[in-house]
């Protein structure tokens, strides 16, 4: 072991810019993701119940109603997020890994930079599973640009402030049933505004009738990257 | 190289550090002995900057925390009861991490280095969930030392460590201080403290104490 104290001194850390610190720390939750697959298809296969159980339940002629699928489609989304989202932080605080990521030289918010672009990786990945699905199942046209466009700026607002929320209820002893009480009825503006835009693009409505809702998403997603980012550093500190 | 000087914490209303002042200097290995609940990781937490004190102040390598930290994070190596390694990640990949995560320039270098250190360069490949307790701890210590710290903060160190393992740190700790590197360390193993420590320090109840007086006997103190 002791090789490598008297290694050279030029080894010595240098200040870490936060792009470079959160893309580490992405770059880690991606490969034990890939290692151990259980976010994404822990996901994936709850947002499939979801939209089945939608399916066979409302029993309607859903392709004549855009926003019975758009609904359907935000709901699985919200509901399968949650799970990836609760696990995030929970992994990193129940094998005290978190500690190993606060004590990085860089300033904490890249913390919070690298595991929302993580959890919004795995977020997209289970939605690029669910939107094929739900156009087979619900016989709707969603694989088109405009509906991924909204879907990915929906969950962008969404796993930014599910990002901050999972940190605060990771800490807490009920904290699977803690994130969806906090979270759900924070994020209902930004689901019922995805939900209309999705419509609206299924409905073949022209931007005026799109843009009201893509506007909303904008703001809340503005609103929730930048409280998340300047809230987080003081939820993962003890 | 650590100074601390009247740190308090509380917890819940609970006082868990009650005025506590530590000094370590250069090329020092201090020890901090004491029951279970005097504290000690506590300590060691608001010195690594993992927590707030309530009161009092902190200066590591003449810089303050919180204001520095980190510039301070980058002098501190740390390790507690969990070597902050992640299971499904091998060993390289957990040094390969830390490396970026602390700007390391000479990575890959230090990454073999660190393996061949901790004697895990035949499993560096392994997934380290298949490693041993033991061999956890060590990967957990390379990782601590990765990034070339001048400062050492080690809570329970020798725990999962066998008796080669054991060996091995106090001969690592020996030589970082004699390079003029600063430890502070926490054990239960009294014995093992002495032989390794310039100096051990008794905690009882959140309070720096003189060994004997919460009955630990010490051959120097």
């Amino acid at each position: 072991m002791a090789e490598i104290v008297s290694a050279p001194a030029h080894a010595a850390a240098r200040p870490v810019g936060l792009l470079r610190a959160a893309s580490a720390i992405l770059w880690k939750d991606v490969a034990a993701e890939w290692r151990s697959r259980e976010i994404v298809s822990g996901m994936a296969v709850f947002g499939l119940l979801v939209l089945l159980l939608f399916h066979f339940t409302l029993e309607l002629e859903v392709q004549r109603q855009p926003s019975l699928t758009a609904g359907a489609v935000w709901v699985a989304l919200a509901f399968a997020g949650t799970l990836g989202l609760s696990r995030s932080l929970a992994r990193e605080i129940d094998r005290g890994s978190l500690d190993g990521l606060l004590l990085a030289p860089a300033d904490r918010s890249a913390i919070f930079f690298g595991k929302m672009g993580a959890n919004l990786l795995f977020v997209w990945l289970a939605a690029a599973i669910l939107l094929p699905v739900t156009s087979v199942l619900y016989n709707v046209p969603l694989l088109q640009p405009a509906v991924i466009g909204i879907v990915a700026l929906g969950t962008l607002g969404y796993v930014s402030i599910g990002t901050l929320l999972s940190a605060m209820a990771a800490q807490a002893r009920t904290r699977e049933l803690l994130l969806p009480i906090l979270l759900f009825p924070i994020i209902v503006p930004l689901l019922v505004a995805g939900a209309k835009a999705t419509e609206a693009v299924l409905a073949g409505l022209a931007w005026a009738g799109l843009a009201p809702w893509v506007n909303i998403m904008l703001a809340f997603d503005g609103i929730f990257l930048s409280a998340a980012w300047m809230v987080f550093e003081y939820v993962v500190e003890e | 190289m650590i100074e601390a000087h009247g740190l308090v914490k509380t917890y819940a209303g609970r006082l868990a550090l009650r005025g506590v002042d530590v000094r370590a200097a250069a090329g020092e290995i201090v020890a901090i002995a004491g029951p279970n609940g005097a504290g000690k990781t506590t300590l060691l937490r608001i010195l690594a900057s993992l927590a707030r004190p309530s009161a009092g102040s902190v200066r590591i390598a003449g810089m303050e925390l919180p204001g520095q930290g980190p510039a301070v994070r980058r002098r501190i190596g740390f390790l507690s009861h969990s070597p902050l390694v992640y299971p499904d990640l091998s060993g390289e990949e957990n040094l390969s991490f830390y490396g970026r995560l602390y700007g390391i320039p000479n990575m890959r270098e230090r990454v073999v280095l660190g393996l061949r250190a901790a004697g895990l360069e035949d499993v560096g490949r392994d997934p380290v969930r298949s490693y041993s307790r033991g061999m956890q701890q060590r990967l957990g210590l390379t990782r601590a030392l990765l990034h070339a710290p001048s400062v050492l903060l080690l809570d329970e160190p020798y725990a999962n460590l066998d008796t080669e393992g054991r060996e091995s740190l106090d001969r690592t700790l020996r030589i970082f201080a004699e390079e003029g590197g600063c430890v502070l360390m926490t054990s239960h193993d009294l014995d093992r403290l002495e032989g390794v420590a310039d100096r051990v320090e008794g905690m009882a109840l959140g309070r720096m104490e003189r060994p004997a007086r919460i009955g630990l006997k010490v051959r120097h103190g």
